[in-house]
């Protein structure tokens, strides 16, 4: 395979790196000239991403934007990496969140402020990068080096037990991605490449074939590091830890970008390298995600503290965004794609709301609220929305992704009605537990007299939270072009799993042969090989 | 440019009106707020009026599409934001753009004063814009956004006085945290019935491939009118344009093949053929799956209309300010499960020939019960308040039952009639109510500054007198005379009195539960029409029980005592709705019937029966009983006890105590739903920490740190030393630096992944960089 050019993913990819690079040379303190070159860096790397929009063509299916370069030819390691309907939106989504976390961190950052912007800026490349890569090797590296600034920003910056978050979260993420390395060795070492979209080819043309057993196997150890990072019950316990202790940008990334990882893993690795493991164990995921959705909202609801009850809830949402993944269908997994970036938006968006009101009392106890929305009206009128939109609310971003995930499990070819019937009993919950947090916060007579003078929202929150409600707005109204973006790959990735055309008269086939499976994937996935 | 196109304005004018006042309301003064709210509303009746008067002139109504929405055109998912102009939406239209405009203009007077005024207009004008999009969507989809708007600003509105820190003068609790309590009940019940309703979409869109409703109903039916309708068929579904290929209903295997006519037409035509639909990998006979869907359907109206059993919000709602209460929960928000069930004529009648439910019950058959037992229920229960709105409330509840039993005898035309009708002389009720309560409050203020103390006042807790108990009231007729006479009109039309509105519209309904027995010798009709009557004779006798409670007798306060009429802003809407109350009998008048006419262009299964003296008589008979045992019981003698009982409450001991407490549903809910819910999810967060977080922790980080500690003790100076020993000095002493690196600190491994990640990544880029 040629070497090409660097292209506009790698640009963006990098750029915060560059950006790194020049806060490294400033004075540590110049505290406010660290905090605007790391805010400008991630402004331009967004409008660097809406350059790659620009180039990008919905229409086609396969990798575009693509940068080839034959890194270690010895152990067939590639720097490949490319953008494609997966991706194109969570690359936007990370460029997006990232000005947010960072003007967010502007007042509550005060010390060690110089390495916490570097970390920063270093969460945002290894986050895009693993958006980005198309080889299992170099995924791998950037896969793990995510936990690297985020152990830090827990770590240091977090509160009472950050040092029992951070070790926490470290290790169990690391757990899990030590199967996916082995798996990722199999791989590279039976299939002489670690580059995906090669990969892909050898497996549709019978040049790479999975013994008996093995493709459950290997699907089992991606799965392993996506479930832990997406978290997918039972595999979430490190999540209320890591995101109660880390500071609010922390949480933010965390919510807003990082957990996507896993729920990406599973639709750029999972779905086309092993198609027989994912029909056969379909049923498995999802009845996980179900559970996941009930038992989330649940225990979010049992919650005294606003941060616990929003981090349960992702666990929630995110089992509705695994559903969509395992109807292994356009509109579940387009549903699913569409719902890790509303997902980023509105339970980022919460806990901007939640570090707001910490800001304010240095609580996070509900009982320390009651009556907010008279002492802080715009402020109260932000956050109902994101809540809404939280809670899938029809008009919102959150009700789109939800309905078409819905769509999707309802009609799944591997997945019974009852798992559709039980996700949508989390619709009812999500409301349950919300405006229980709504209520408690916002509603009802300020019963706290430290509450009653709370000073409103200043420039920073107001322009931390509208580019959120602008979003979840347009995508509630408007989402055709966000789904536009994904459908062809979309589609492509998900043939051999429906019949020809998708429709929904056309008769289902249970097994697909893998090898059928695997040529009409990579007919989709790596046009150009 | 047709007038059709003008139905997006019908939501976009309330729109703006809100994003006006919240954007410069708060420079403006009580009056420019108002205007620009009631501006909004009242032009959106215009056009309303405009769209009515094109379909009057014979047009067969629209299909107005606005942009994409929901579209993934790999798989065929088009949902577009479009909407729907026919007799039926218009005729909502009407009805909720002007009563509602009429419950704005009083509110301006209602509202007055209030801190959040402003806030109040831009929740009423949501309101309408959402209520006027669930009624003119043309697709499932769009209708249940309205649908669960309307729901989110019923919550914003019941919870509007949220700050309230006066306790609550019947339960003592805080007023905000009473309403912020019945805000949420009434959000999470109707998710409950919205979980049914969005079930029903998605089985819907596997069925039919599409979530639209399909042409005009008329356009379709009437076959000889095609030339015309042609034009606007052609939009909605082209493959049905005369001279494309009509696609088959059916394959050869005898699956259902969506032909992209639209929903309603689809269904007909894959009743007709009996075909099997695809769900998955399974297969469905097109019968049960239209039965399972109009039942979960079903489970939306319940919620949405306050039916049994998801009815227990509706009177926790009337925390709200009167004005709510009058256009949300009474004349509009509660009817659209009315609507949604008439929209659906069609899957309801073709789910009425399936006979696979126990009991040879059809899901039109439970949903006629439903409404029957809701209504019955609910009318006894009104017997036995205090509470001025909570009667009307009840009164509601059992109204509603009227009119989802009506369409679920297929009375689509009487269960709208009494649906507009209702509209009317409710709000108009509600209003009056509102107007007594701020007529007592006036008195209670004019009392207290003339230092008047108050011998027994019901409800009185901690300075507050309780406005809305009628126990309050009595002998209202002289100080309140506007409010008084169209009390009694709405009254006079709620109980079923000729000639008033409601005598008409409630005699079609009872008239098609009678049919529906005695033509089709169907026994659910005779059923839901004995429980009708039994309903009918009980609003008779609450009404009359509450006007005598209200305006006759001796005031038995001194605020009713000082009670004063209201300023015209709130009486004249009053008076516009009296007159209506009056004559909306005349809409759909026996021997012409003109609403049903109008109706069947939109309602293919729209039919009216010619009016039937006897039934009339008969229950025009059994409301007089009924408003002469009120004048015995009420009227003759003072409305209560010299120990304040109501004259009913000894003779019925227990029985009024269980009507009181509405047949103790909530008491019910709260043991077997509630309780558990909460119990349950204590338990789960529990173990939650104890086991998943907490064993983890002894499992992973133990299990590190265990590893760790061998590492660096036992087998670094147990086997390591050992060996090293054997071997030197020297080399000892470098293993002993090595173990300083072995510190078990994690940040130190992160730190030495983060150089190598680091290291691998400069290898990376410098090539990267440097030239290929």
């Amino acid at each position: 395979m040629e070497n090409t050019p660097i292209s506009l993913t790698t640009i963006v990819t990098f750029l915060p790196i560059a950006g790194l690079i020049v806060v490294l040379f400033i004075n540590r303190e110049r505290e406010d000239i660290i905090r605007w070159v790391t805010l400008g860096t991630a402004v331009i790397t967004f409008l660097a991403s809406l350059g790659m929009v620009a180039a990008f063509d919905a229409s086609n299916p396969g990798l575009q934007l693509e940068t080839y370069y034959n890194w270690i030819p010895g152990f067939n390691i590639s720097y490949h990496v490319a953008v494609d309907g997966l991706s194109m939106l969570l690359v936007l989504l990370t460029t997006f969140i990232m000005p947010l976390a960072v003007l967010a961190s502007f007042d509550p950052i005060k010390e060690r402020v110089k390495l916490y912007y570097c970390m920063l800026l270093l969460i945002e490349t290894a986050m895009l990068g693993v958006f980005v890569t198309q080889d299992l090797f170099l995924f791998y590296i950037f896969w793990e080096f995510t936990l690297v600034p985020m152990y830090f920003l827990i770590g240091i910056w977090g509160s009472e037990n950050r040092v029992y978050a951070a070790i926490k979260f470290f290790l169990y993420t690391m757990a899990g991605s030590i199967l996916m390395l082995l798996a990722i060795l199999w791989l590279g070492v039976n299939g002489d490449t670690f580059n995906l979209p090669t990969l892909l080819e050898k497996l549709a043309s019978g040049a790479l074939v999975f013994p008996e057993g093995v493709e459950v196997l290997l699907f089992i150890g991606f799965f392993a590091a996506f479930a832990v990072k997406v978290p997918l019950w039972p595999f979430h316990s490190w999540l209320p830890d890591a995101h109660y202790e880390a500071p609010t940008a922390g949480s933010v990334i965390l919510a807003g970008v990082l957990l996507k990882l896993g729920t990406y893993g599973f639709v750029r690795f999972n779905l086309p390298l092993f198609p027989q493991a994912s029909i056969d164990l379909a049923p498995v995921v999802a009845a996980l995600a179900v559970i996941g959705i009930l038992y989330g909202a649940w225990v979010s609801y049992a919650q005294k503290d606003v941060k616990k009850l929003v981090a349960y809830s992702s666990v929630s949402h995110l089992g509705f965004v695994m559903l969509g993944i395992f109807a292994l269908n356009a509109q579940g997994v387009q549903g699913g794609i569409m719902q890790m970036v509303n997902h980023g938006l509105s339970t980022g968006g919460l806990f901007l709301l939640v570090g707001m009101l910490y800001e304010r009392r240095h609580t996070k106890l509900m009982a320390d609220f009651g009556g907010i929305w008279k002492v802080m009206p715009l402020f109260g009128a932000l956050s109902l929305i994101i809540v809404l939109s939280s809670m899938g609310l029809p008009g919102l971003n959150g009700f789109v992704g939800e309905f078409t995930i819905l769509l999707g499990s309802m009609g799944s070819n591997f997945l019974a009605v009852g798992f559709t019937v039980f996700a949508a009993v989390g619709v009812i919950l999500a409301a349950v537990y919300m405006l229980y947090m709504f209520g408690k916060v916002y509603m009802g007579p300020v019963i706290h007299p430290e509450n009653e003078r709370l000073p409103g929202l200043d420039w920073k929150e107001v322009a931390v939270l509208v580019p959120l409600i602008i979003m979840i707005f347009w995508i509630g109204l408007y989402p055709t072009p966000f789904f536009g973006m994904m459908d062809s790959s979309v589609d492509a990735l998900v043939t051999p799993y429906t019949a020809p055309g998708g429709s929904v008269t056309a008769a289902p086939e249970l097994a697909p042969a893998p090898v059928a499976a695997g040529e009409a994937a990579s007919v989709g996935l790596a046009p150009g090989y | 440019m047709e007038v059709f196109d003008l139905v997006p304005l019908i939501v976009f004018i309330p729109i703006a009106g809100l994003l006006l006042n919240a954007w410069i309301g708060r420079y403006l003064s009580e009056k420019g707020i108002a205007w620009i709210a009631c501006g909004a509303a009242g032009l959106s009746f215009l056009v309303a009026v405009a769209l009515g008067l094109g379909l009057a002139g014979g047009s067969e109504g629209k299909i107005v599409p606005i942009v994409d929405w929901i579209k993934l055109p790999a798989v065929g998912v088009d949902i577009p934001w479009a909407m729907r102009v026919d007799t039926l939406s218009v005729t909502m239209m009407l009805a909720v753009a002007g009563v509602g405009t009429l419950i704005h203009i009083y509110a301006v007077g209602y509202m007055h004063g209030d801190a959040r005024f402003g806030r109040f207009f831009i929740y009423m004008n949501l309101f309408l814009a959402s209520m006027l999009l669930l009624v003119t969507g043309n697709n499932f989809l769009v209708l249940f956004v309205g649908w669960e708007l309307v729901g989110l600003c019923s919550f914003l509105l019941i919870g509007f006085w949220l700050h309230r820190d006066a306790p609550d003068p019947e339960t003592g609790i805080i007023g905000g945290i009473k309403n912020t309590n019945a805000a949420k009940k009434a959000f999470i019940v109707n998710r409950v019935g919205d979980f049914g309703f969005i079930l029903a979409i998605l089985l819907i869109w596997w069925t039919f491939g599409t979530l639209d409703f399909g042409p005009i109903q008329g356009a379709a039916h009437a076959a000889g009118h095609e030339e015309v309708a042609a034009g606007e068929v052609h939009e909605a579904a082209p493959e049905s344009a005369p001279g494309g290929e009509a696609v088959a209903p059916v394959t050869p295997e005898g699956v259902c093949q969506p032909t992209g006519e639209g929903v309603f037409p689809m269904a007909e035509a894959f009743m007709a053929a009996g075909c099997n639909v695809k769900l998955g990998s399974a297969e469905v006979p097109i019968g049960t799956l239209i039965v399972v869907v109009t039942l979960l359907m079903l489970v939306g109206v319940t919620g949405k209309s306050a039916q049994i059993p998801l009815f227990v919000w509706l009177p926790d709602a009337m925390a709200g300010p009167t004005p709510v209460s009058a256009l949300i929960h009474a004349a509009t928000m509660v009817t659209a499960g009315v609507y949604l069930v008439t929209r659906n004529n069609v899957l309801y009648e073709a789910a009425r020939g399936v006979n696979i439910l126990p009991f040879g019950l059809s899901p039109p058959d439970i949903v006629a019960l439903v409404g029957a037992i809701t209504a019955f229920m609910a009318g006894t229960i009104a017997v036995a308040q205090w509470d001025i709105k909570r009667v009307l409330a009840y009164s509601t509840i059992s109204q509603l039952g009227f009119m989802v039993a009506a369409v679920g005898l297929g009375g689509y035309v009487a269960g709208m009639f009494h649906l507009v009708t209702h509209a009317f002389f409710k709000a108009l009720l509600f209003l009056a109510a509102g107007s007594v309560i701020h007529g007592v409050e006036h008195g209670a203020h004019h009392a207290h500054e003339h230092g008047t103390h108050e011998a027994r006042t019901f409800g009185y807790r901690e300075g507050v007198l309780d406005p809305q108990d009628m126990r309050n009231m009595g002998g209202l007729r002289r100080r309140m005379p506007v409010t008084f006479w169209v009390y009694v009109i709405g009254a006079l039309a709620l109980a079923g009195i000729f000639p008033f509105a409601g005598f008409w519209s409630k005699d079609e309904i009872l008239l098609d539960a009678f049919l529906r027995g005695s033509e089709y010798g169907d026994p659910t009709g005779w059923l839901v029409l004995i429980l009708l009557i039994g309903a009918a004779a009980f609003t008779a006798f609450y009404m009359g029980r509450q006007v005598f409670m209200i305006f006759f007798g001796a005031p038995r306060t001194q605020a009713a005592g000082h009670a004063s009429e209201n300023p015209p802003i709130m009486t004249y809407p009053l008076i516009v709705l009296a007159a209506l109350s009056t004559l909306g009998g005349l809409l759909n008048v026996p021997g012409l019937h003109p609403f049903g006419t109008w109706l069947e262009q939109s309602v293919p299964h729209a039919h009216t029966a010619d009016f039937n003296v006897l039934l009339a008589l008969v229950a025009l008979a059994i409301a007089g009983v009924a408003v002469a045992l009120a004048v015995v019981i009420y009227y003759m003698r003072p409305a209560l006890t010299s120990d304040g009982l109501d004259r009913l409450q000894r003779p019925l001991g227990p029985l009024w105590t269980f009507l009181h407490r509405k047949w103790l549903w909530d008491e019910a809910y709260h043991n077997a739903v509630i309780r558990p819910f909460n119990a349950l999810g204590g338990l789960l967060a529990h173990l939650d920490v104890r086991y998943l977080r907490d064993g983890l922790d002894q499992g992973l980080y133990g299990g590190f740190n265990r590893i760790a500690a061998f590492l660096g003790g036992d087998f670094d100076l147990g086997i390591i030393d050992r060996v090293v020993n054997g071997v030197g000095r020297v080399t000892q002493q470098l293993a002993g630096q090595a173990r300083h690196l072995q510190t078990g600190y994690v940040r130190n491994y992160a730190l030495s992944v983060m150089l190598g990640v680091l290291a691998v990544l400069l290898i990376l880029l410098l090539p990267l960089l440097f030239g290929q």
